[in-house]
Formats: C-alpha cells, sequence, structure tokens
C-alpha cells in the first residue's frame, strides 16, 4: 500500500498553498485520507510534472476503492479462511452464537462475511474505526496471514 | 445448510444459492471449499484407449482388465463417500486384489495408532469449547484446512475460553518454515531444521522431566513451561512431523504420555481419508496397504509406491485420486507401463495417461452420502445438484457386476 511519503516525493515540494494545504506534506496526507484529489495541486497540471501525476494517479488507484472507514480488502490476495469474521469484535458483540463462535454468521449485522470464497465487507458504519469516536482497531489486519485487508 | 467437501473439516455452516441448477453462490465457505463446490471445470468423458465411448462400454472394458490381471489394485477412495467406501472394499476383495489410498505416504501411521488408542485424542468441538494451548506442528493449516483456525481452534469462543484468541488461547507454530500458520502464531513459532523433529522432541521430553534440553536451551525451557500448564492442549500433528518421524513414531508417543492434558489430531488432507481408513479397520483391523486372498494381508508391500516399483500390481484402478501428480518420477514411468482405470469427475494427470476412464459425479454435490471428519466424528453430505453421472457407489456396484 503506498505511504504518505511516497505521495510526497512525486509532489513538486514547494509549499505553494495553491491547493488551500499549508505544506506539501498535509495536501499528501490530505490526498491518501480522500480529502483532495490530485488535479487540486495545479503546479502538478505543468508538463515537466507530466510523469509525476501519472505516477500519482497509479499510485492512488487502489486507494479510490477503499471504504469510508479506509479498509480496503484485496480480493485476489483473499484465501477466504474467516479469520477476520471470527476476530472482528464487532462481529462477536452482534452475532455471539455465529460468528463469535466461528461458524456461520446468523444475521445481517456483521462487518464480514465470506462469498464465493472471498471476503466482503459490509455494514461499515458498523467498524470501530467509523465515526466521531473511532479508534485505531487492528483486530481484522492482525489474523490476516496474506495481507488481504488494509486501511489507507 | 450443506457440507463442504474441500478438505476434512467439512464445515457444515455453508449456505448455496442453486439457479438452473447450477450452483450461483456459495457463503462462508473458503476458497478452496468453494472451488471444489464449483464443480468442475474440465469434465472428464468416458474413454478407452483415449477414444471416447459410451459409460457402458468403458465400465466392460474395466471389467475385462481386471479379469485378465493377475494382482489389479485398487486405489483412492479419499474423496469418495463411505458408503462408496464400502462397496470399494467388497469389490477389491471380489477381485483378491490389493488396495491402498494416498494415506499410506499421507497420515496412514498416525491414524493407525490413533485407532489403535496408542494417543489420546478429542473432538474438534472439545478443543474449540476446551483447549488453551494449540501446537501446530509440521502443519500449515491455514492454507491446508483454511478455516480450521477461525472455525474450531485459535480464534473461536467456546465455552470455557470466552476471551478466544485474544486471552484465553496460546497458539505455537514448528516448522521448518514461517508458513501462515506460523505468522500468525507471532511470537511462539519455533523453526527446526527439515527432519529435525526427532532432535526436538527428544530435548522437549529432556525439558519436560526438568533436565537440561540439548539444543536451543532457553527456547526449549520456555516452551516446556507454557505445555506444563496447559489445562487442555492439542497438538496438530501436520504431515511434515509425520514424514519426519516415520522410523521412529514412539518419541511421539514418549512425548503425549509427558502431556497428560494434551490430546494428538492428525491433520488430515482428503476429505474423507479417515474414513476410509476406519472404514479399512473395522473390515480387516489395517487402515491401508492391504491385500485380499481369502483374508486380508497387510504388508509394507502393498502400499502404492512399493506394488508399483516391485511390479506387484500389474492394472490398478484410480478413484477419487491423481497419483500422477502426487508420486515420484521415477515410480510414475511404472505406472504408465501398466492398464489405469481412472474413476473420477475431472480431468486430471493421471486420467490423460488411462487405460479407460469412466466419468463419476462429484460427492457432496452431485451425490449424497456420509463423510468422516478429521477427529472421526460422521458428517452428513447432501445432494446439491442434479447429475446424470453415476456415483462412485454405483460404478463399484457395477464393476463388481461386470467383474
Amino acid at each position: 500500500m503506498v505511504t504518505v511519503m511516497e505521495l510526497y516525493q512525486l509532489l513538486p515540494r514547494t509549499n505553494c498553498k495553491k491547493c488551500g494545504e499549508s505544506t506539501c506534506m498535509a495536501f499528501a496526507v490530505a490526498m491518501l485520507g480522500r480529502k483532495k484529489n490530485v488535479a487540486e495541486c495545479t503546479p502538478l497540471l505543468e508538463a515537466n510534472f507530466k510523469k509525476q501525476k501519472e505516477k500519482l494517479e497509479s499510485l492512488l488507484l487502489p486507494v479510490a476503492g477503499a471504504e469510508e472507514t479506509g479498509m480496503i480488502v484485496h480480493p485476489e490476495l483473499c484465501t477466504g479462511c474467516g479469520n477476520c469474521v471470527v476476530a472482528c469484535p464487532v462481529d462477536v458483540a452482534n452475532d455471539p452464537h455465529g460468528a463469535g463462535m466461528g461458524c456461520a454468521p446468523t444475521n445481517d449485522k456483521v462487518i464480514f462475511k465470506v462469498v464465493d470464497g472471498k471476503v466482503l465487507a459490509s455494514n461499515i458504519k458498523e467498524c470501530r474505526r467509523f465515526g466521531k469516536n473511532k479508534v485505531l482497531c487492528y483486530a481484522c489486519i492482525d489474523p490476516c496471514p496474506t495481507g488481504a485487508i488494509e486501511f489507507v | 445448510m450443506v457440507t463442504c467437501t474441500g478438505c476434512a473439516l467439512l464445515c457444515d455452516d455453508i449456505e448455496v444459492i442453486v439457479e438452473n441448477n447450477r450452483i450461483k453462490e456459495i457463503k462462508n465457505a473458503c476458497r478452496r471449499g468453494a472451488a471444489r463446490m464449483k464443480g468442475c471445470s474440465n469434465r472428464l468423458v468416458p474413454c478407452v484407449d483415449q477414444k471416447p465411448t459410451d459409460i457402458e462400454s468403458s465400465i466392460q472394458k474395466a471389467a475385462q482388465i481386471i479379469r485378465n490381471s493377475k494382482a489389479p489394485m485398487l486405489f483412492g477412495l479419499d474423496n469418495s463417500t463411505c458408503e462408496a467406501q464400502v462397496k470399494g472394499i467388497h469389490f477389491a476383495k471380489k477381485i483378491n486384489g490389493i488396495l491402498d489410498d494416498t494415506s499410506s505416504f499421507c497420515q496412514g501411521i498416525l491414524i493407525e495408532r490413533v485407532l489403535a488408542q496408542k494417543f489420546r485424542t478429542c473432538s474438534l468441538d472439545d478443543i474449540r469449547n476446551k483447549a488453551d494451548v494449540l501446537v501446530y506442528w509440521g502443519s500449515d493449516a491455514q492454507d491446508s484446512q483454511p478455516r480450521h483456525l477461525s472455525r474450531f481452534s485459535y480464534f473461536p469462543r467456546g465455552e470455557l475460553r470466552q476471551r478466544g484468541y485474544e486471552e484465553d488461547r496460546m497458539a505455537i507454530a514448528i516448522d521448518v518454515r514461517e508458513s501462515n500458520t506460523a505468522k500468525i502464531c507471532k511470537g511462539h513459532f519455533y523453526r527446526i531444521p527439515p527432519k529435525g523433529d526427532r532432535e526436538f522432541i527428544l530435548a522437549l521430553i529432556d525439558a519436560l522431566y526438568g533436565k537440561v534440553p540439548a539444543y536451543d536451551t532457553k527456547k526449549m525451557l520456555e516452551l516446556a513451561g507454557i505445555l506444563k500448564k496447559a489445562e487442555f492442549g492439542a497438538i496438530f500433528v501436520g504431515i511434515g512431523l509425520t514424514y519426519s518421524i516415520k522410523d521412529d513414531f514412539d518419541v511421539l508417543t514418549a512425548l503425549a504420555q509427558k502431556l497428560p492434558n494434551f490430546n494428538i489430531m492428525p491433520m488430515v488432507g482428503h476429505y474423507n481419508m479417515r474414513g476410509f481408513n476406519e472404514t479399512m479397520f473395522k473390515e480387516t483391523g489395517f487402515v491401508n496397504k492391504v491385500k485380499f486372498n481369502g483374508k486380508a494381508v497387510h504388508d509394507i508391500k502393498y502400499s502404492i509406491m512399493e506394488s508399483l516399483n516391485e511390479k506387484t500390481a500389474d492394472a490398478i484402478v484410480v478413484v477419487g485420486s491423481d497419483p500422477v501428480s502426487s508420486l515420484p518420477g521415477p515410480v510414475l514411468s511404472r505406472l504408465a507401463s501398466i492398464p489405469v482405470i481412472c474413476i473420477d469427475p475431472c480431468v486430471t494427470m493421471t486420467s490423460k495417461i488411462a487405460t479407460v476412464t469412466i466419468p463419476c459425479a462429484v460427492s457432496g454435490l452431485e451425490s449424497a452420502g456420509t463423510a468422516v471428519r478429521m477427529d472421526g466424528k460422521v458428517i452428513g453430505l447432501s445432494k446439491i445438484i442434479e447429475s446424470e453421472y453415476l456415483t462412485d457407489e454405483e460404478i463399484m456396484e457395477r464393476l463388481v457386476e461386470a467383474v
């Protein structure tokens, strides 16, 4: 997954403030958080920054598919083992006798479900990373040995 | 709810949506199970000498080959239902043939000891409800039985383990490489050199007795301390450990005796391999490598490897297995030189060299029955979609009649 520093290295790094942010580093953070897009950096639109702009767009392409909490599920890496389904504290609280015990989810309140051998995230508003009181929860990332779940 | 036949966990909480007699969507199954339940992409057709024919001619030709053979062999049946396995054993008896399955170069040696009650064992549900220390030894459960950790062992909350993996359980991996299971075990991964299991067990036994272990003293004493404190432990014996200590299996027995709170669980690959071993054990007293000649004779020379190496078998019936992709090269030239009858739902490497191919229904998808989970529990399989293909059981019956 792309990092803030990688994005920053491709920006003009002049801190021109044309984008509305105080520094290019702040703009890189905003881009990764999907609050700003590449086109808002006007110096990048000039011809001599063409390559950097294309690289930035390609780096940010997977980020565009992220959920509101910043979650990205890579279906090509997922083995459908269901570790995240059982480990997610929200799933356990909402479905203690189904997902909490390792069995199939018994209701629709769970966040993770395995469909056709790949995990799908739904009910994203239930995620502990969502909303004003969000916490930096890693419960679904830690049990995934293939790195199929990421947050940006 | 249907049962998945992707591996020996036989997950029975799978939901399927069927449309026009085809599986449209599978819920809760892992990728391996979902691929199996979607059926074959390359279906086998009945052939004799690589020429397409009808199923009846295939069966008649197969019967003719078996009749002309002096020492026919039946191999496989691990991906068939228990009912088909019983018919298969009956067929092997009828033709006075050699009967073996993949367990002869897999977990057979361990399952035989488990069935003979030389090890304490328990059910997977006991592990979910009670286990606090889990040892994955020579086994990459995360990849081979993908739902093992999430459904039964490490992650779920059980009756006595309400906090699940977060506080109540500890997973330990002992392996030659950092597998995906070892990545989950994080701080409790013990890397050993290939074939180093025996020395590791002996050092661990020393540590359990309070002696100074022969090597890696600090880590070994730490591991012994964890195992001693366990209230209900499980050692998941993978094929890595079985291969490594197959000549001296008593060291594992000695370790199990020193750990009274631990249970041994064989990590079976094929979905009904344990079923085959149990059925054989009931009928003959042995789990594999048997020749029928009025009575059942068990010998190492009746294993698939030795039968082909020593040229004991002169025709082979392969049911639901693919020896060409799993046996070593030198044996394969011998396999290719004798008539091969392949009974399988899909095109495999074995079906490509077979003299006769007989397509069958996919068990657990196109035919119902029962199978035995890796812990010995019998699980029912349901028929999900209709199929025109004969089941393994029917093919075995037809072969018995034709012979």
